[in-house]
């Protein structure tokens, strides 16, 4: 099958094109040179004026599993509205912030995105994430697996045997067909265990003697660089939301200065004391410090003024939202593993702390200098919807956008801040950085985000338009693999897609120390805890080291 | 004219190892179709332990074994299944379940066998 | 020479009790450990000779029967696919798309078990956890309106009452546990502390728990046939637990004030984490009506009674679940999955699946089989099927195929159907 996407401006940041005109070809499914094709036999599209990147990549966002199905159970107002009606053989649904699966497939292939990670698993239910994955087709996609409130490990770091903890994590990634180290609120979701939390990176950690949070971001990167992961730690700190975040941040990164790591949805972590309790936005010393260390990404998680669901994995911060906000609440402690909450929000620009927030991210995006190191998410469905994308490239590339939108927000949120002042405009180019090419690189996939041969032919074209909100909202086609899935923003073909996991190699010795902890630490059997890969539609491992 | 008493219907451990015999062995019969009540309530109707009771609701109307069991006066307990469900309505005050639980029902004693819903034994 | 298989899921109940051997020989159980009675039944009940389909009570060939089928199916306006919960979620998640594909409504056994628990937890939240933390932390448990001594067999002591843990190495010494409920069954006769309360009173005595537990005093000295000063020494053991688990069940949904009554307790145990840790686990019936649950949510966006018929998925408990659907004869024709409505539904509505042609796909004589227009004599899951089971507590659990019978599975029947029927 063979295709050529012809006459386009290509934005390939990977490969240093910055919209020069150029043709793609595509055979079985990959870019290929243009000599080994035969151009009687293959499928033109004339591009000619049309803007070629590669398909989007998203780095988080919260689709699939079980506190997403819980939040999808929580909300039918979130529904009623947003249906999806059957057409012909691509199914039915729903879609506000919390989509069901084909929809949510849908939906980011009919906006140009072909890979997707899903934020936050924790182990124990992994089953169900991929369950769900099987029913979300057109996406490739990997699964991050919670690690940082997990007793075998938080045992290993007690006892000081780092080793323990490596030889079981490449055991637990290949156990759950993952394919990165997640960490949420480290020590913080277990002392919610007992009520408590964490504030500081020193605090302890409940019933394991010598463990703090920072001691646990210690030895997952540690863990992370032995195993040869092809992403890095992905870190959701301590304190999200609180009025110390932009602290704590900072020390986090100074904690692994040097070596790579991932913080994500750093807009909820960067905050300081304001008056009268309203957080303050510290947007630039939070970029000060991601500006300085060249080993960190991050993902901004930029909020959207109207709904959201927050779903995270942080039980203490969730219940906390719960308290503030009233209404709703869902909480589920994870045996030995993990927890999380759910809790309906709604981001209002009249509401100075969500206006403070949504500066905040702008912020961010404007003030850390390099885009291959700050990637677009909206954290979703925790900041905004994935189909709010758009809007967001808007705001960064569309300085009188930005400003006309700043002029509507919160009198208080606008007292002082440092936005209007930020000139900066992202390009095209620029976007192509931070929406694939950057987010591919940081995950260490390397036939995503670029269109060079070898690439995985997973293509979005785009008509050039003033509003840069409805030329990234309906791409002119999408292909996947090759194959046109979507035109003018309407699905065309339903295809399946592959999951991405690691299994790095580990002392076969830890199996016996893991077959007695299961005896103790939980109420399934270690013989039907793991996902087999048989079990996984499209399972493709990607290499370690 | 019977007694009116409140109906609760559930699960119990017969009921459910005589599902796995098949809903029409005998062993289903058994489990299902008795009802437990107050043993002051049964001296009251004049219905003696293991003798026979019709329960009736506008639903219609069943007879079941009784006996004594550890109820509240006023209250009875049937298993759940095809005996009793000849005798909960369709009514679900707009929830999808219908009342299996907190029926009003009429108990009265009865003659002749244990009988099928909606009949009474011969 | 028979072969033990370990670790063995059993399908029967909410427990996914996944510790159980069995020993099979030649196509056949022969003996199970560790299950309680009803899993016993399950493996051992079970007459797994294959059986041919049949079609108005006549034998047939599987595609003359999936002809007959889809041609119901097509000349359907208004059909009903119900069940759904002792099946696994690979045909659960087929069910749901030839209701997809046909404008069905789809409900499972939902509607009549934890329906109402659904609806309360989309008013107001549900506090919960996993099974293993109520093992290892909880030290106060609190079974209202739940019999796990008749339904849950192994819960007391794999799970919750007498299971031992990390924090609980004394099991049953380390717990205080409550019963309340209508009358003093093999549960309550466990409890530390069996609070009785009067049938169709639990909202109000509830209601007066959050009270207490917001430092308030109550008016009266009983509420719903407790004392108050009962219900004072419940609230004062949990705000000074470590960790305190609810189970819920029939109890309070299936009675007067139904999804009222389950949101006024996820309210209570919510506001109780203001002092205490609490959580709630609903005491989840068949096998896999929470993988039902989880699987109808991911596809349409709702838990159960969901209809199709506008093109979009549409959630309307009264209106699609299936006894109304039933008793209003809304429903032209149903395919049952893995479900005994013939015999577990009240009779007016039972009776009406006796009029409308059914095609039902069922591993047993059920009654429902019994009067199915197109019967599929389908493999049982957890025994002869393979697929995945979600645990009450939402843990999605594999499940084996013991034995190989050459029975096709529920699923591919399903997968056939959605080929046969108009696209």
């Amino acid at each position: 099958m063979m295709l050529g996407i012809v006459g386009g401006r290509v934005y390939d940041p990977c490969n240093g094109r910055d919209g020069e005109v150029a043709d793609v070809w595509v055979k079985d499914g990959r870019v290929v040179e243009a000599a080994t094709i035969d151009r009687e036999r293959a499928e033109i599209v004339d591009a000619a004026g049309l803007v070629v990147m590669p398909g989007g990549v998203e780095i988080h966002s919260h689709l699939v599993g079980a506190k997403v199905n819980s939040g999808r159970k929580l909300r039918p107002e979130d529904h009623r509205g947003n249906e999806r009606v059957r057409a012909g053989a691509f199914r039915s649904g729903v879609g506000g912030t919390v989509p069901t699966t084909y929809v949510s497939g849908y939906l980011y292939s009919e906006m140009g995105y072909t890979t997707i990670m899903e934020a936050a698993t924790a182990p124990l239910v992994a089953r169900h994430t991929h369950e769900e994955l099987e029913d979300m087709p057109n996406l490739d996609k990997g699964v991050f697996i919670t690690m940082g409130n997990n007793h075998f490990i938080m045992q290993a770091v007690s006892e000081g045997r780092p080793e323990m903890a490596r030889d079981y994590v490449a055991w637990l990634l290949k156990a759950t067909k993952g394919y990165a180290i997640k960490l949420v609120n480290p020590g913080g979701v277990e002392n919610w265990k007992w009520g408590k939390n964490v504030s500081e990176l020193d605090d302890p950690v409940i019933g394991y003697e010598g463990v703090t949070p920072r001691k646990i971001v210690e030895t997952l990167a540690w863990v992370n660089e032995e195993l040869g992961l092809p992403h890095v730690p992905h870190i959701h700190g301590i304190n999200l939301g609180r009025s110390t975040s932009a602290r704590t941040t900072v020390e986090t990164m100074k904690t692994l200065a040097g070596r790579r790591a991932h913080y994500c949805h750093l807009q909820f972590l960067s905050y300081g004391e304001g008056p009268r309790h309203v957080n303050k936005g510290e947007a630039a010393a939070v970029a000060a410090a991601v500006n300085a260390d060249p080993a960190m990404t991050v993902d901004v998680g930029q909020i959207v003024f109207g709904q959201a669901t927050t779903m995270t994995s942080d039980g203490p911060l969730q219940y906390s939202l719960h308290q503030t906000a009233g209404g709703r609440w869902m909480n589920d402690d994870v045996e030995s593993e993990s927890g999380g909450g759910i809790v309906p929000i709604t981001y209002k620009r009249t509401n100075p702390v969500n206006a403070t927030m949504w500066r905040t991210g702008l912020e961010i995006f404007l003030l850390v200098e390099d885009p291959w190191r700050v990637f677009l998410t909206t954290d979703h469905p925790n900041g905004g919807r994935f189909t709010s994308y758009p809007q967001v490239i808007r705001l960064l590339m569309d300085r009188a956008y930005r400003e006309e939108t700043f002029a509507g927000i919160h009198a208080r949120a606008r007292k002082g801040a440092l936005l209007p002042e930020l000139e900066r405009e992202y390009s095209l180019y620029d976007i192509a950085v931070i929406t694939r090419a950057g987010p591919a690189r940081a995950l260490g996939l390397e036939t995503k985000g670029h269109l060079g041969v070898g690439a995985d032919a997973d293509i979005a074209i785009y008509a050039e338009q003033d509003d840069k909100e409805a030329m990234f909202a309906k791409p002119r086609y999408v292909f996947k693999d090759g194959v046109l899935v979507a035109r003018d923003g309407v699905l065309v073909a339903e295809v399946p897609g592959r999951t991405f996991y690691v299994a790095p190699p580990y002392d076969p010795a830890i199996e016996d120390e893991i077959r007695a902890y299961f005896e103790r630490a939980y109420t399934v059997a270690y013989e039907n805890y793991a996902v087999l890969a048989g079990d996984v539609a499209g399972a493709e491992p990607v290499a370690c080291g | 004219m019977g007694e009116r008493f409140t109906l609760i219907s559930g699960r119990t451990r017969r009921q459910a190892i005589a599902m796995h015999k098949g809903k029409g062995s005998p062993e289903y019969h058994a489990a299902t179709e008795v009802v437990e009540m107050n043993a002051d309530d049964m001296a009251r109707l004049g219905i003696v332990d293991g003798g026979r009771a019709t329960l009736r609701t506008p639903a219609g109307a069943v007879v079941l074994t009784a006996h004594e069991g550890a109820l509240p006066p006023g209250l009875v307990f049937v298993p759940m299944g095809t005996a009793v469900n000849g005798i909960v309505g369709t009514e679900t005050l707009g929830t999808g379940m219908p009342s299996f639980k907190g029926l009003d029902v009429e108990v009265e004693p009865a003659p002749g066998r244990p009988g099928v819903p909606g009949g009474e034994g011969a | 020479m028979s072969t033990v298989l370990e670790h063995v899921a059993c399908p029967f109940c909410g427990c996914v009790c996944d510790d159980i051997a069995v020993e099979v020989d030649g196509g056949r159980v022969l003996k199970v450990k560790r299950a309680c009675t009803s899993g016993q039944g399950v493996f051992m009940e079970y007459d797994p000779s294959p059986r041919l389909p049949r079609v108005r009570g006549a034998e047939v060939d599987w595609d003359v029967a999936v002809a007959e089928a889809a041609a119901i199916l097509d000349a359907s306006d208004s059909p009903l696919i119900y069940g759904l919960s002792s099946s696994a979620s690979e045909a659960q998640r087929k069910a749901v798309a030839l209701a997809d594909r046909l404008g069905a409504v789809i409900d499972s056994t939902s509607s009549v078990c934890h329906g109402p628990t659904g609806l309360a937890m989309q008013a107001v939240g549900e506090p919960t956890c996993t099974l293993g933390e109520v093992r290892d932390r909880a030290d106060v448990l609190v079974f209202w309106g739940c019999n796990p001594d008749q339904s849950h067999l192994r819960h007391l002591a794999r799970y919750s009452a007498n299971a031992r843990g990390a924090l609980t190495p004394n099991g049953r010494g380390d717990r205080t546990v409550y019963v309340v409920d209508v009358r003093e069954t093999g549960t309550a006769k466990k409890a530390d502390h069996f609070l009785q309360v009067a049938p169709g009173c639990d909202y109000e005595v509830l209601t007066t728990l959050r009270l207490l537990v917001q430092g308030g005093e109550p008016d009266v000295d009983v509420v719903g046939g407790i004392p108050v000063a009962d219900l004072t020494e419940l609230v004062e053991r949990l705000k000074a637990c470590r960790y305190g688990v609810f189970f819920m069940g029939m109890g309070l949904t299936m009675t007067a004030a139904r999804q009222l009554n389950v949101a006024e307790l996820f309210t209570l145990v919510a506001e109780l984490n203001a002092f205490a840790r609490c959580s709630v686990i609903p005491m989840r019936g068949h096998g896999n009506v929470t993988g039902a649950d989880q699987v109808l949510t991911w596809t349409s966006g709702y838990p159960f009674a969901v209809s199709y018929a506008r093109g979009y998925p549409q959630f309307s408990p009264g209106e699609f679940s299936a006894v109304d659907m039933l008793a209003r004869r809304a429903a032209d024709a149903a395919l049952i999955l893995a479900s005994d409505p013939g015999a577990h539904f009240p009779r007016a509505a039972a009776a009406v699946l006796e009029e409308i042609p059914t095609i039902v796909l069922d591993h047993g004589p059920s009654v429902t089989a019994g009067h199915a227009t197109v019967l599929f004599p389908t493999a049982a899951y957890g025994v002869d099927a393979a697929g995945t089971a979600y645990r009450m507590d939402n843990v999605p659990i594999p499940l084996s195929q013991v034995i190989e019978t050459g029975r096709p599975t529920d699923e591919d029947i399903l997968g056939r159907l959605i080929e046969a029927v108009r696209p």
